[in-house]
């Protein structure tokens, strides 16, 4: 596989094609589409198989691609792999440089894997405007690829932007009842975060900046390329401070931490199913690889300073409890799924600022479970959804009697939601957990009692949806899968196993990438606090 | 480092077992875990109806798809018993259940005729064979690898040997249910975790096996789900499990932060010299697996799952809730005994939670009129003279308190298995809908279940403790160490909340007796209540009672030999019966160590005098209890059901188990939900949270009415609205075509210039 990888020369070409592809998808599916009247119902009358299908083979297409890089990935580098730089706005220093290491690629590998089943999930979801959804759908694919794989700061910002405006039309058009209130709240929570970020990013390029010669003048230029900022940015530690104040705010918001978390329930709710897939599987996991990629190794001085460290841990173990006991009480399954992930996604804050090696590749390995994981949650509501027009946990009970594979596909996956050892989830949380122990036991411990309260939510939901008596009559009609929606749901299943019994090959990819993040902000945080001590 | 040094030199030949039959260990799991594949893919390939392509539009198709699971219908007898109709796969199903368990069964008689060839207990090293890396992060490096020992032998006998019988028991028990395929996938999923627990090389693959029987249990005592109470039964075991669980990963991390290590070879090298003898690390680590224990092994205070997990089908009960899972902590503690012996608290923290324990569930079970119940709580309180025993740092007493106790409870259940099947099936024959596991409905069952009768005294007397069936020596057995531990031991000298050792040993050892007596009495009620007497069951129903067929019978007379001579495993010097020790011998490799530790190097040897008068302590007190419930019991004035008067005063709060489960609900379940409802959820977020926000971005609150646009106050809100109001036009294929050519050109336009 190796060798015809490199007999095509993959590694060269392969990051700008896949983010090409999905934007010449998006044209393709918008060429020659015929604007359907209002309200008329795309499925039924057929106009939606053409940008269906269309879009799905643009996307597995892209996920087929993107699969060379399992094999070409040199999982014993540290270091950029399939790197591509060319100059782009050279009076501004800006490049497009393009570059994965182990965390980008297994990211950019479950993006393109959902993203698969996200367009194949919407078939008969999507019943109306299908052509500009399966549109915007392909650009966010590109918004969300570009900034894993960006390794210039400016190219950063400029997909995380591209990114953010596909998901607040997925959710303001296609979503429920109050898809308006919901869309609006993500837009401005993120907009706001992001907005800052922007001025970190120019602050630092400027930091950066040095002289070139540009058509034969010499001028000087920032530079806001990854690297060169890395190893040349030089801010005074309260600068420091404030600058990951600044993508502090643009990433927590993301991820969501407590308490910046409420846009999260409203936009999953109202999100048409692929949208809450999506925004769930892949959208927060931005949030968190901004830490990973950004944040933390930028500033490592002002993140892992005492104080900030504690109060970031806090929020995150304060997440992982609340979501789950607010997950407790929802009506709604979606909404408490939505919680859910609150409480997940602490458990990879708690990983990364814990900085054990364990308990970042625990992160990473909780980031890529809770896309499988609750991806295959809010799929499988969705199907449920179509068929019964509510998402009200008390609309249902005795599922299981009419929608035995249904309900044998909503079991399993709660078990891995629950992190039960022998699927995905376990191997991650544990990995969290023990790791994190090494440095703060007290969060650890209290972080691991959320192994209850996660059992409770879901089991108890499960409880109300699958079993207890068919007492309601509406619910004894309800069809089963069909053939796409078991084709959906397999992958899903197979990945749950697979990272459960042998996660590996996947740890192992990105362990050199969760060594060298922890080492440089170790030594890192050590040399700044040695400065401070010494200027003092 | 070490367990790949192991399992290196077991593959290069150096170990006696490599080239045996041992080498084939991975099979004992992997069989099991096909039945299940098979089963399942029978079970849902049956129930399952593909459905249309396009689900929306087919709703309102009513009638077209009639409801695909026919399965559990009926119900309403109380019981746990459903017949409904035969599943078309039942032959099938019934062949590759019990088969997978029987080769592996055989496979491990083959084993261990291996392991005796290799020396037996002579054999010191483990039998380690690894098979992949499963979790390999920097300095963890964990091991997907099976341990094969002495301990793990005994339990993989154990489990593959009454998990065979009752496999077979089960095919006679549940052979009309509509979910017979799904039945045996779950018990054959069920053995798969369990011989990994028992087989795993480290702490978390051990996990990996806790919690899959979770699982399993979960599934099976909520088999019958679309009765509520079943499936409120299901989620108690698998959440107040978690609350264990919980306490076994703390005691991992601690584990790993201190010793590096999580494999049992590992630790056990680590230990002693990482750990001070009786330090508080180490104490803190066995407390929390301790906890682990008591929420698996359903002690104080997390039992309370046990007792409503009798939801579940008769068989699961034998299986996992009497012989195999619930001992699973036991095991543990056996496993970790270099661990507890260095931590004389924590083991007496073990010894007093056991011993309160078996007292505790003894008194309920005096006044439970549901026969399944009775035994339930007599489980609970038996699990409790285990932990006694691995607690005191007897361990081969322990696991041989666990063997037995696998051999007569697995009978004592499927008998009442035989009787609820026998007394379900009158039942059903008249129409009646009455409770078919209450006691006070049976009565005189001697008559017509003759078998069952004679097999479930042989069990009665071996949990009570009379000689010679196996109960009595393998009580006897925790009982006289527990008392020689009292003098000159490391737990003697070792102090429990400020209270010396030795007076908490011997507390313990009169608790152990007094549950003793209680055993006995509550025994021979149940005994007296279902098969002596005049029979309560009804006239008309009389006529239909019979003896079950020998599929569910044959099973019955096997575990009855067992629980006879199953003493003989382990015989004490003092009866000239045959082979001393046997057990002890087999067990000294695993926890020789440990034992030697808690009894300072010395092998404790009680006077000729003091053993005699120990024994004769515990048989007196046996036949006492069994005869004074003889004495005062009266089944003739025993009335069904039905008619029975509302107890009253403290037999009330017995036949209300304390009223344990309605505190638990009210100190703890209701505080957290209705607090994280009103307090978090509408408090916090929903009304701070939330409302702050709505404030800084329009500067009033807003009630978000569904379906409309956002009231305007600020700048930033009147901006981003009006995209949210263009959202509404119609005009999305523009702004699609907009953001496409939009990106296009920004990426493009100074790429290509």
């Amino acid at each position: 596989m190796r060798e015809f990888l490199l007999s095509v020369a993959y590694d060269r070409w392969i990051l700008p094609a896949l983010l090409a592809l999905p934007l010449l998808g998006a044209a393709l599916v918008l060429i020659g589409n015929r604007t359907s009247t209002e309200g008329d119902d795309e499925v039924a009358t057929g106009a939606a198989d053409r940008p269906r299908l269309v879009a799905t083979l643009v996307f597995a297409l892209e996920f087929v691609l993107s699969l060379g890089l399992w094999w070409s990935f040199d999982a014993g580098r540290s270091g950029w792999q399939q790197r591509f730089d060319m100059p782009w706005i050279p009076s501004w220093g800006i490049r497009f440089t393009l570059g994965l290491d182990g965390i980008a690629l297994m990211m950019v590998l479950l993006t393109t894997f959902i993203m698969v089943l996200a367009s194949f999930g919407s078939w008969t979801s999507v019943r109306q405007k299908a052509a500009p959804y399966y549109a915007l759908l392909l650009v966010l694919t590109t918004g969300m690829l570009g900034v894993f794989m960006s390794l210039d700061l400016f190219l950063f910002y400029m997909m995380w932007e591209i990114m953010l405006v596909p998901m607040y039309f997925i959710v303001g058009i296609w979503g429920g009842q109050r898809r308006i209130y919901a869309s609006l709240k993500f837009f401005i929570y993120t907009m706001v975060g992001s907005l800052l970020m922007l001025v970190a990013i120019v602050y630092l390029g400027l930091q950066a900046q040095h002289e070139v010669t540009l058509h034969g003048m010499r001028q000087v230029v920032p530079d806001f390329s990854y690297d060169t900022i890395m190893a040349t940015a030089r801010v005074t530690p309260h600068a420091a401070l404030w600058l990951f104040g600044a993508f502090f705010l643009a990433f927590a918001v993301k991820v969501p931490m407590f308490p910046f978390h409420t846009w999260l329930p409203d936009a999953h709710v109202e999100a048409p199913t692929a949208g809450s897939v999506v925004l769930a599987a892949i959208m927060l996991k931005l949030g968190t690889f901004g830490f990973l990629r950004l944040a933390v190794p930028l500033f490592p001085g002002a993140a892992m300073n005492p104080t900030v460290r504690t109060i970031i841990l806090t929020l995150a173990v304060i997440g992982i409890v609340y979501g789950a006991l607010v997950s407790l009480v929802q009506p709604d399954f979606k909404k408490l799924v939505a919680y859910s992930s609150v409480s997940h996604l602490g458990f990879v804050m708690l990983g990364i600022f814990a900085l054990t090696v364990q308990s970042v590749q625990g992160a990473l390995m909780v980031m890529i479970n809770h896309g499988l994981s609750t991806g295959a949650l809010f799929f499988l509501i969705g199907m449920i959804y179509e068929r019964r027009h509510t998402r009200l946990i008390a609309d249902y009970g005795g599922l299981a009697r009419v929608v035995p594979m249904f309900a044998a596909m909503l079991t399993f996956v709660t078990f891995s939601s629950i992190a039960v050892p022998g699927t995905n989830g376990f191997i991650g949380e544990f990995l969290v957990l023990l790791g994190a122990f090494r440095t703060y036991p007290v969060l650890a411990v209290i972080a691991a009692t959320s192994v209850i309260i996660t059992a409770a939510y879901l089991l108890w939901a499960i409880q109300r949806i699958l079993f207890n008596p068919l007492d309601k009559p509406v619910n004894e009609h309800v069809p089963d899968l069909n053939r796409r929606e078991l084709l959906l749901m397999a992958p899903l299943l197979a990945c749950i196993i697979w990272l459960g019994v042998y996660p590996a090959p996947v740890l192992r990819r990105m362990q050199p990438a969760a060594e060298q993040f922890v080492r440089i902000v170790e030594t890192r945080a050590a040399m700044a606090t040695a400065d401070a001590q010494g200027g003092r | 480092m070490l367990l790949q040094q192991v399992a290196d030199a077991a593959q290069a030949g150096a170990h006696p077992l490599s080239g045996t039959a041992a080498r084939y260990v991975w099979l004992l799991p992997v069989l099991p875990l096909l039945g299940f594949v098979l089963n399942g893919l029978l079970s849902l390939t049956s129930a399952f109806k593909l459905g249309p392509a396009d689900p929306s539009a087919s709703h309102d198709d009513h009638g077209v798809h009639a409801p695909a699971g026919l399965e559990h219908g009926g119900g309403g007898h109380g019981d746990d018993h459903h017949v409904v109709a035969r599943h078309r796969h039942a032959g099938l199903a019934s062949l590759i259940g019990p088969g997978v368990l029987a080769a592996s069964f055989l496979l491990a008689l083959a084993i261990f005729a291996a392991m005796r060839g290799a020396g037996g207990g002579e054999m010191h090293a483990p039998f380690v064979q690894r098979y992949f890396s499963w979790m390999p992060v920097g300095d963890l490096q964990i091991d997907a690898a099976f341990h094969l020992d002495q301990l793990s032998m005994v339990m993989v006998l154990i489990i593959t040997g009454v998990g065979t019988l009752i496999h077979l028991f089960s095919i006679g028990y549940m052979q009309d249910d509509p979910g017979y395929p799904r039945y045996f996938a779950y018990l054959n999923l069920f053995v798969f975790f369990m011989l990994v627990l028992v087989l795993g090389a480290s702490y978390p693959l051990l996990f990996v096996g806790w919690e899959g029987v979770g699982l399993c249990s979960y599934l099976l005592i909520g088999f019958w789900f679309s009765e509520k109470a079943n499936a409120d039964a299901g989620k108690k075991a698998f959440i107040v499990n978690r609350i264990g669980d919980f306490g076994f990963l703390v005691a991992m991390f601690m584990l790993f932060a201190h010793t590096g290590k999580l494999d049992f070879i590992g630790v056990a090298s680590a230990a002693p010299t990482t750990f001070a003898f009786g330090g508080a690390v180490v104490t803190t680590i066995c407390l929390f697996m301790f906890l682990g224990c008591t929420g698996k092994s359903a002690q104080i205070p997390l039992y309370t799952w046990l007792p409503d997990a009798m939801a579940g089908p008769t068989p699961v009960s034998a299986l996992i809730h009497a012989a195999t899972m619930v001992t699973a902590g036991v095991y543990l503690i056996a496993r970790s005994n270099v661990l507890f012996s260095l931590a004389p608290a924590a083991q007496l923290t073990v010894v007093v939670v056991g011993a309160l324990t078996a007292v505790f569930a003894a008194t309920i079970g005096l006044k439970q009129w549901d026969i399944k119940k009775v035994l339930a709580y007599s489980t609970v309180s038996q699990l409790g003279y285990m932990f006694v025993g691995v607690g005191s740092g007897a361990y081969v007493a322990g696991v041989f308190h666990l063997m037995t106790h696998a051999f007569f409870k697995a009978l004592l259940f499927l008998g009442s298995g035989s009787v609820i099947y026998a007394m379900h099936a009158a039942y059903h024959h008249t129409g009646n809908h009455d409770d078919a596991q209450d006691m006070r409905n049976m009565g005189g069952l001697k008559k017509y279940l003759p078998v069952t009768w004679v097999l479930m005294w042989a069990a009665t007397l071996a949990i009570a403790g009379i000689p010679p069936f196996a109960g009595f020596f393998s009580k006897d057995e925790i009982l006289g160490s527990l008392f020689l531990r009292a003098h000159g031991s490391t737990l003697a000298e070792a102090h429990w909340l400020g209270i010396p050792g030795s007076a908490v040993i011997i507390v313990c050892y009169m608790l152990g007796l007094a549950a003793a007596f209680m055993t006995a009495v509550y025994m021979t009620r149940m005994m007296l209540y279902t098969f002596h007497g005049p029979n309560r069951t009804g006239e008309p129903e009389r006529g239909y009672l019979h003896e079950a067929p020998w599929i569910m019978t044959g099973p019955l007379v096997v575990l009855g030999v067992l629980s006879v001579f199953g003493g003989w495993l382990n015989l004490p010097s003092l009866l000239p019966l045959g082979p001393v020790g046997l057990l002890d011998h087999w067990l000294e490799p695993v926890v020789g160590e440990g034992t030697l530790r808690v009894t300072k190097g010395v092998v404790p040897e009680a006077a000729h005098s003091t053993e005699v008068a120990l024994i004769g302590a515990a048989v007196v007190i046996a036949v006492v209890g069994i005869a004074l419930a003889f004495a005062r019991l009266k089944p003739a004035r025993l009335v069904p059901k039905s008619q029975s008067p509302a107890e009253h005063g403290f037999e009330k709060v017995l036949a209300n188990k304390y009223y344990v489960d309605e505190a638990y609900d009210a100190a703890i379940v209701q505080p957290i939900v209705s607090g994280s409802r009103g307090l978090l959820w509408r408090g916090l977020d929903a009304g701070l949270i939330d409302g702050m926000t709505r404030l800084l971005v329009q500067g009033k609150d807003d009630d978000d009415a569904p379906g409309t646009t956002v009231p305007m106050g600020g700048l930033l809100s009147r901006s981003v609205g009006w995209i949210g109001s263009q959202l509404q036009s119609g005009q999305v294929g523009t702004y699609a075509w907009v953001l496409v050519v939009g990106v296009l050109f920004v990426l493009g336009a100074f790429t290509f210039r």
